[in-house]
């Protein structure tokens, strides 16, 4: 008896490959009705002017006024003073968040550990603008608002990467400072401290260079800083102005990155 | 017989060397003196404003999801369909940009093109891409669409073309020694080797559309970000409330079922 085997090879079995094709099929049918919704208000005519909308926007913004750019001195100044210092701020109140929200150095699992993890989780789910337009209405626009709301987001970031950066730490060197009887607080200076120090240095100098691009555009919602000088040219429709901060804004975060690149290099 | 020092100190880590380490220090103070001093505050202001801070601790507490329930379903409605469709059309389009980015498949002029492309996306924040979309389309979900997709074509198109980079360079050999076409070679050696990496990535991308979702709204191109932005505008605290513990729910959600289904593929 000759068992009769398919001529052509195919990937998959027949089954699996039905299934596939359903699941293909579901995200489709999903995709389609989600289109469907969203698209109900939209007016057709704007989107099919938006060619001629976007030809205006760049003749507008052609050329550059460059003699903005000596304003715009302050507000840059500005900008990094609210990333540098909110990372500051939110790496000083990340570092004991993380040490409570690590397995192995917090002290009570059942009631603090939750509630550090809660912290961390909040302040990872709400953007920085948000915050800031939060914090605007609240204690009044200025760099502060910024400063803080760039703050609360970093809390999250941080001491999400630093508790597992603490909970990874070798514990057989832990237990070798334990072992010449050292207490709870030599045990953290000499045991765990030295193991996540360049994780935190990493971190830090990762944060603060996402906390330039973030701090840039805050002032959109009136934290200080070049977002609120982009505002305003906005809001005038002077697009030239708003080109030149867009440049600088661009040429800003490229030589934060390319800090930022460097000193982890040098760190790890 | 020489004597011991009685006690250790731990060495440096990273900067070794004193100078430069009393250099940096001196450096930093001097820093943080300069910028503390640029901060103005303006104390009266921010006493007054403790009042407001109160009662929206208050509005956290209590929130209000009843009364302005119609806008927040329907600021969620269109966040929701905005993150689904941006994040396929986004993937989409990516999938042949992260192709061409990646030196081991494609002629040099492709590459440069295409990793240019994902440069420029990666570089610009959503939200100015947000302005600039909302002035060309009009307010609404569609501008935010756009971006949303804009900003996915740099985040998926690098990830994948790096993944590309690093396949097992035997498995597209011996589908070469058969004969095979430059899009069979696609199929059945590189498709199947970045599959499960594609699929995770567009999930973690979902979950940052809907994230990013929730702020371009500021700048008019829809979804919750602009139902908050109304709330805080008319000081209703309790309804701003509401929308930030609904923002954290589905953040909260999508975050841990985006994490086990990467793990359950993996």
């Amino acid at each position: 008896m000759t068992q009769t085997l398919p001529r052509e090879w195919a990937h998959r079995a027949p089954a699996q490959r039905a299934i596939l094709w359903l699941g293909w099929f579901a995200l489709v049918a999903l995709f389609v009705w989600c289109w469907q919704i969203m698209s109900k208000d939209t007016i057709w005519a704007f989107v099919w002017d938006a060619p001629d909308q976007a030809l205006d926007i760049g003749s507008r913004m052609m050329p550059p006024k460059w003699a903005y750019l000596p304003q715009l001195m302050k507000p840059l100044w500005d900008t990094l003073n609210i990333a540098t210092l909110g990372t500051v701020g939110g790496v000083l109140i990340a570092i004991p968040v993380a040490f409570l929200a690590a397995r192995n150095t917090t002290p009570s699992t059942t009631f603090l550990r939750p509630v550090a993890l809660f912290i961390i989780v909040t302040s990872r789910s709400i953007n920085s603008l948000i915050w800031a337009l939060l914090l605007v209405a609240i204690i009044g626009p200025g760099l502060l608002a910024g400063i803080i709301a760039i703050a609360l987001r970093s809390i999250g970031f941080v001491g999400k990467l630093l508790y597992e950066a603490i909970e990874e730490t070798d514990p057989r060197q832990i237990e070798a400072i334990t072992a010449t009887g050292a207490g709870p607080a030599q045990v953290l200076t000499y045991g765990i401290v030295p193991q996540i120090l360049p994780a935190f240095w990493s971190i830090s100098v990762f944060r603060w260079d996402i906390n330039i691009r973030e701090s840039a555009i805050l002032g959109l919602v009136g934290a200080g800083g070049l977002g609120l000088k982009m505002n305003a040219s906005l809001a005038i429709l002077a697009w030239d102005q708003v080109f030149v901060i867009l440049l600088l804004i661009l040429a800003t975060v490229v030589l934060s990155e390319w800090i930022s690149a460097q000193v982890r290099k040098a760190i790890i | 017989m020489s004597s011991y020092p009685g006690t250790w100190r731990r060495p440096p880590q990273i900067v070794s060397d004193k100078r430069v380490r009393l250099a940096l220090q001196l450096g930093v103070l001097v820093y943080l003196v300069l910028a503390l001093g640029s901060v103005e505050v303006n104390w009266q202001r921010v006493s007054e404003g403790l009042e407001r801070g109160q009662r929206f601790i208050m509005g956290f507490l209590q929130p209000d999801f009843s009364s302005r329930w119609k806008d927040i379903s329907q600021g969620l409605t269109e966040s929701l369909t905005m993150t689904l469709t941006s994040t396929v059309v986004g993937v989409l389009v990516s999938i042949p940009f992260g192709i061409g980015a990646s030196r081991n498949i494609v002629p040099r002029q492709i590459y440069v093109f295409c990793r240019a492309v994902i440069a420029i996306s990666r570089s610009l924040q959503e939200l100015i891409v947000a302005i600039f979309l909302v002035a060309m389309f009009g307010f609404g979900p569609f501008a935010g669409f756009l971006t949303l997709s804009f900003a996915t074509i740099g985040f998926i198109g690098k990830l994948l073309a790096d993944e590309i980079e690093e396949i097992d360079e035997a498995q597209v050999e011996a589908i070469r020694s058969t004969g095979a076409s430059w899009l069979q070679m696609l199929n059945y050696a590189i498709q199947p080797q970045i599959m499960p990496r594609l699929i995770g990535l567009s999930l973690y991308r979902l979950d940052i559309n809907f994230r990013e979702s929730a702020v371009i709204g500021i700048v008019g191109a829809g979804g919750i970000g602009a139902t908050l932005n109304t709330a805080i505008d008319r000081y209703e605290y309790d309804s701003a409330g509401a929308i930030l513990l609904i923002i954290i729910a589905i953040v909260m959600v999508a975050e841990y079922s985006s994490s086990y289904l990467r793990k359950f593929l993996q």
